[in-house]
């Protein structure tokens, strides 16, 4: 079980997360209320996402103090912790498109490179900015419009409806087009927590001494761009695109990657 | 270059798409909203999509059935398939109607000023869900066996605002000459659109159901001034006269009437 431990850690914490905000509506539990938009802890520390609230303001609407102090708040978490670590530890779309990425490896689905000319991992930048302007063009959260994240989340706590389709298209996208190509191309708010957690504290530190270079780690990793120096050098993960989703870690049979606190000093 | 150029082109082929799409499933003008919701176009700008409300109503104490069990929540968050804002509070009368509890527990939880606690204040500064407007109920006088002769008042006795926001106006039955038709009137001051009557109605499909406010009211106008009525005559205390100039304003108004009307 040795290489399955921060697979098992962000399953128990995603499942936890999802299951607490499960609760709160379907037993009225107060431990986390709401949805990823806005939500409240312990019944009354205020959380938000900041992308949502971004495109709220963007559509013109001034927004409650909640909602501001809650995105401030989370931004401020994620700028520690690695702002993608939402992506792999709470997001719950995770779950679809890394069951996708473990079939695709199955299936041996990728036993040819492709390149996309116009899907590139940086597309996820100009959806972010897009998805600001539509807002404020058309007056509404343009990404909450079709959003799988928050579609799925509401899907657990209130019902699916017909809004399964969009997690199933997902899912479909990522098996059979293109290989991490919702959360390492498209998706804007990804995009938006690599910005906020590019700087972030905790950080994959390489150990390049210790490696044998099997690569087990760049198969594994959903954004394997950020492993540019494996094998190289001895440096941290420091690309904001990195999810500090730990299976690189747990992967690596030479104790050549470990999580650290960044060091800003060389 | 080549390459931005293309980036930018293809983004803005994106940005006009989404916009489309966004536009269109914004409108879904037949659709009730929580207490004190803004103005739908404003609604829609400020609703976060969290969903608060709709716990705070299904878990609220009084949603209970006499064995303990929970009942349906009134407040329902738009899914898809359900052709409203996806994710966005709405609910539908004849399937649960609003309760109007008295601590509106739906309302102050909102992080995001989508309902506006404020209108919901009375003079000393305590909530009163009388004071909501969330439509308006509206009565189908051909399909309301009331207007037909036949007694029945459940919509009245089902109306929290007894009395007030529905009154019964008794007429006399020509047909028979000795019964009263017992007609339920709407008055749309007071009308919270809470539902309770749409969802009390006996008729097959409810004769009388709860609109948007937008869709249930019309607008007399400045032209249009109660003369008895000091009070609408505030109304126009600014109004201006305006004249109309066009074509047919330049010939005398004899000339036209008899020459027949071009439309």
């Amino acid at each position: 079980m040795k290489n399955m431990k921060y697979l098992l850690l962000r399953r128990v914490t995603q499942f936890t997360i999802l299951f607490l905000y499960f609760g709160a509506n379907a037993y009225g539990w107060h431990m986390l209320e709401g949805t990823f938009g806005s939500s409240r802890l312990f019944g009354f520390i205020p959380l938000a996402d900041p992308y949502t609230t971004v495109q709220v303001l963007a559509s013109g609407f001034v927004l409650g103090a909640d909602v501001l102090l809650g995105a401030l708040i989370i931004t401020i978490f994620y700028m520690v912790v690695g702002g993608r670590a939402f992506c792999s530890w709470v997001c719950p779309i995770n779950l679809v498109t890394d069951l996708a990425n473990w079939l695709r490896r199955k299936l041996k689905l990728d036993r040819e490179e492709v390149n996309y000319r116009f899907l590139k991992r940086r597309t996820r930048y100009w959806i972010m900015v897009l998805g600001i302007i539509v807002s404020a063009i058309v007056g509404i959260s343009a990404f909450e419009v079709f959003s799988p994240i928050t579609i799925m989340q509401r899907g657990i706590i209130f019902g699916f409806g017909a809004g399964i389709s969009v997690i199933i298209a997902i899912f479909l996208f990522d098996l059979f087009g293109v290989k991490n190509g919702w959360c390492g191309h498209l998706c804007p708010l990804g995009a938006a927590y690599s910005l906020i957690g590019s700087k972030s504290l905790i950080r994959v530190e390489h150990n390049h001494e210790n490696c044998t270079n099997c690569m087990g780690c760049k198969v594994v990793c959903p954004e394997n761009q950020v492993l540019h120096m494996i094998n190289k050098s001895s440096i941290s993960v420091t690309d904001g695109e990195c999810t500090n989703c730990g299976r690189c870690i747990d992967v690596c049979n030479d104790d050549a990657l470990e999580f650290s606190i960044r060091k800003f000093l060389k | 270059m080549a390459t931005t150029l293309q980036s930018v082109g293809l983004t803005a082929l994106g940005g006009l798409l989404w916009s489309g799409y966004s536009d269109e499933v914004k409108a879904s003008p037949l659709v009730l909203r929580p207490p004190s919701a803004l103005p739908e176009n404003d609604f829609l700008k400020a609703c976060i999509k969290c969903g608060l409300c709709a716990e705070a109503c299904v878990n609220r104490d009084s949603n209970k059935n006499r064995d303990g069990s929970k009942r349906d929540g009134t407040l329902q968050m738009a899914k898809g398939g359900d052709h409203k804002l996806i994710g966005t509070p709405f609910f539908i009368p004849r399937e649960t109607p609003c309760y109007m509890c008295d601590d509106i527990p739906c309302v102050p939880v909102c992080p995001s000023g989508a309902l506006d606690m404020k209108s919901l204040l009375d003079e000393k500064e305590e909530l009163d869900i009388n004071k909501a407007k969330m439509g308006l109920a509206v009565v189908h006088k051909e399909s309301c066996i009331a207007f037909w002769g036949i007694q029945c008042d459940a919509c009245y006795r089902a109306c929290p605002i007894q009395g007030e926001a529905i009154t019964i106006e008794h007429q006399m039955n020509e047909r028979t000459g000795k019964h009263a038709y017992l007609l339920p009137i709407v008055h749309s001051d007071i009308c919270t659109g809470c539902g309770l009557c749409e969802k009390a109605c006996v008729t097959e499909k409810p004769a009388i159901f709860v609109l948007p406010r937008k869709y249930s009211t019309g607008k007399a106008g400045n032209h249009y001034v109660k003369g008895w009525d000091e009070k609408d005559q505030q109304r126009v205390k600014d109004a201006k006269e305006i004249h109309t100039k066009d074509e047919r304003s330049e010939k005398e108004a004899s000339d036209y009437l008899n020459m027949g009307v071009e439309y």
